[in-house]
């Protein structure tokens, strides 16, 4: 086995990590908030440092972010958009802190992360994503040199010990999944999920731009255990980014022996990796139909068993790991399975790297202990809800999760209690609700989703999933009877018993959720014809109060000509010409407008 | 305009339909019927099936696409961030309905299943790019420079 200071130049990465540096987060978020012409910005200008790019830290509502180290003084530095490079620059020559712009000279000092555990997720913002030097320098490929010091049984064995349980929203433990194909001759395929489709989950899109190495070094100590030679990433077409950071360091360890044959010089040891990207289908997520996919068929799920391990790609053995299971292998294999297994808790060991979105002040990427508690997640490390609103729920784990309300917020997060609360922790989004969402809204939402994702095989939920958005969108509308609300609920039984995989099973769950935690809104949207968060524009009508001025401001935005009313007089809104748009409401100025 | 037989060049199996639909729609904009039959021929595989693989993905489009194709993300955390407001906006704006184009061929709109950018909602891409936080305003500003 060749060492790791031959594969690559350690001392340059160390150096070049250590020294002073200045960097600047360059990946989705980043360049979306300007990034790259911050980056522009600091090329031009004569900084006398060695000008770095990173990937993302996970601070998404932070971007861009610029760290500077110079000496001993290590600052972190947030919002720093083109405009706000000048002061930056001024400080930097000036070898002073930017006091403007900082965020913190650690993490840790970062409120954002006091309760973060960052493992997976330790080179992302730090390392340039296509340095092999720095990602070697910070301990990379660590888990492959102890890997191959071992026997494929004992790799497995390790993975055991550490009760890595897969990312991708079953939570099937990985150590099984590697021993079924391990046990298969001939020709075996390692297939990367990286087809993150749950609106909400963006983690596994973080992790291959910031940090591709781990994923590919995560791939070949798999290959190792199982015994595969083949191996693919399965991404998205709508990372583009991603798939050209996986490509280019796909290409970087080929020249540097750690793909193609003989890898670290292990005759024998023969691995390689294509990438495939799917095409815009979300059930594709689902194994069989990625499968499908990637045979250059429709993404049609299909019966198990057969299972993958016994019967995938052309008939071959096949073993598909999510990109955070992978991605946690080199991690287990450098800190040793036992010592990941001392993280987390009895039933799920080590970390979950989590998306935190919606109405939370501090959206981003973050990795917590498993255990943590929900109410921590959402109100420590996510700041709470915005200015001037209450939390209402969070909905945890995609289409086919559900929503937690405020009293089940001390739950800590692992996967059974995260489905006992009838939602599940999925590929871990969490997209937080503030009390402007509507509940019911929020179920029809889904449903429209899975309807229009439904591949349209099986029954039960092409058709399924299309009756039931109908009933909860007659319900949207106040056409909505206590009926067909109890014809609904029996419906999703249906469809949950009865479709042929997991997009169908889990489709009903986010009506069933919030019918059970939030009856109410249901009713009163049935009896009432109300939306008691006024988000379902058809159920709210606009008044104008006595306070109105007369200005004219709400009539000039109402694309329907309703509101009638002279100068420096009371306006008023004729009821039937009124579309509810809510222009009017957030025109005026006065809060003279009033929705009930 | 590129030579179909150089693009399809590299394309031998059925595993390949899904990467030569995508370089198709790479070099043309879109899936021409002639294309697709030329790949049918190229890869021995019938046009039905192709057609089927083209008709099942969203990413694939039978008609040509704008120069500046604009997916609105209409992801949960985009909804819940006024995603519906924006598409609306931008429909005004360019006089186009999702899943059409603009009469110049400038521009075209389709509604997408989540990009993956949550914690910039309301999110949306143009062509590869992503712009985030979106408001009316900043959408304006995004659209008037591309014109």
């Amino acid at each position: 086995m060749m060492a790791l200071t031959d594969i690559s130049d350690m001392k340059k990465g160390y150096e070049e990590l250590t020294g002073d540096r200045v960097t600047v987060g360059l990946a989705t978020c980043g360049i979306s908030a300007g990034a790259d012409k911050t980056l522009e910005k600091l090329r031009a200008t004569e900084l006398g440092i060695f000008l770095d790019t990173v990937g993302c830290a996970g601070m998404c509502y932070a971007e861009p972010i610029v760290t500077v180290k110079q000496g001993k003084v290590f600052s972190i530095y947030g919002h720093v958009t083109e405009d706000k490079a000048d002061v930056l620059i001024q400080a930097i020559k000036q070898k002073k802190v930017c006091n403007e712009l900082l965020l913190g000279h650690s993490l840790e000092e970062i409120d954002y992360y006091k309760k973060q555990k960052r493992i997976l997720m330790a080179n992302c913002g730090k390392v340039n994503p296509q340095s092999m030097n720095q990602y070697i320098a910070n301990g990379g490929y660590n888990g492959l040199v102890k890997a191959l010091k071992m026997k494929p049984e004992q790799a497995i064995e390790e993975v055991s010990i550490s009760g890595l349980r897969g990312r991708g929203g079953a939570g099937f433990p990985t150590a099984k999944k590697w021993s079924l194909i391990a046990a298969k001759q001939g020709r075996k395929i390692l297939v990367c999920n990286g087809d993150e489709g749950d609106p909400g989950a963006f983690m596994n899109r973080v992790v291959m731009e910031s940090d591709p190495f781990k994923l590919i070094e995560g791939m070949t100590i798999a290959s190792y255990a199982i015994g595969s030679k083949e191996g693919i990433i399965y991404t998205r077409a709508e990372y583009p980014l991603a798939v050209k950071t996986l490509e280019l360091a796909m290409e970087t360890a080929r020249k540097h022996k750690l793909l193609g044959k003989d890898i670290m010089g292990v005759k024998g040891f023969d691995f390689d990796i294509r990438m495939k990207m799917g095409a815009g289908a979300f059930v594709c997520g689902e194994e069989t139909a990625l499968i499908g996919s990637i045979m250059g068929n429709r993404g049609n799920p299909m019966f198990r068993p057969p299972y993958p391990a016994e019967k995938g790609i052309d008939g071959n053995p096949t073993n598909i790991n999510n990109v955070s299971t992978l991605s946690f292998i080199p991690v287990i294999f450098s800190m040793g399975g036992s010592e990941y297994a001392k993280i987390g808790t009895e039933k799920t060991k080590g970390t979950a790297v989590l998306c935190l979105a919606g109405k939370i002040k501090r959206a981003g990427v973050i990795e917590v202990p498993m255990g943590i508690k929900l109410r921590e997640i959402i109100f420590d490390i996510g700041g709470g809800v915005g200015e001037g609103t209450k939390f209402k729920a969070v909905q945890a784990g995609g289409p086919a999760g559900g929503c937690i309300s405020e009293k089940e917020l001390d739950t800590p997060l692992e996967f059974e209690t995260i489905t006992a609360l009838g939602a599940i922790m999925g590929s871990g989004g969490l997209v937080v609700l503030n009390d402007e969402a509507c509940m019911v809204d929020v179920a029809k939402y889904f449903m429209s989703f899975t309807k229009g994702e439904s591949c349209g095989k099986c029954t039960p939920c092409r058709e399924g999933t299309t009756r039931l958005f109908e009933i909860l969108d007659k319900i949207t509308r106040g056409l909505g009877t206590k009926e067909e609300l109890e014809k609904a609920k029996v419906l999703a039984q249906f469809i949950r018993e009865n479709s042929l995989c997991g997009l169908g099973q889990g489709a009903p769950n986010p009506f069933i959720s919030t019918v059970n935690k939030f009856p109410d809104e249901y009713l009163a949207h049935i009896d009432r014809r109300e939306c008691p968060s006024h988000a379902c524009k058809n159920l709210v009508k606009y008044f104008i109060l006595k306070s109105c001025v007369g200005c004219g401001a709400c009539a000039k935005q109402c694309p329907v000509n309703a509101i009638s009313g002279k100068l420096k007089e009371l306006h008023v809104i004729d009821q039937d010409k009124c579309i509810r748009c809510g222009a009017c409401f957030d025109a005026c100025a006065f809060d003279a407008i009033e929705r009930k | 305009m590129a030579d179909i037989k150089k693009v399809l060049e590299r394309f031998r199996e059925r595993g390949d339909v899904i990467p030569a639909l995508q370089a198709i729609q790479r070099e043309f904009g879109f899936l021409s019927e002639e294309n697709m039959e030329a790949l049918s021929k190229k890869i021995k595989v019938p046009l039905s099936h192709i057609s089927g693989v083209a008709t099942f993905y969203s990413m694939f489009k039978p008609s040509p696409i704008g120069k500046y194709h604009i997916s609105v993300c209409r992801g949960t955390a985009c909804h819940v961030h006024n995603s519906e407001q924006m598409l609306k906006f931008i429909e005004k704006k360019l006089n186009i309905k999702a899943d059409e184009v603009s009469k110049d061929g400038k521009f075209s709109l389709e509604c997408v299943n989540c990009i993956g950018a949550c914690a910039k909602a309301p999110a949306m891409m143009i062509n590869d790019k992503v712009h985030g936080n979106l408001d009316e305003k900043k959408i304006d500003k995004i659209i008037n420079s591309l014109v």
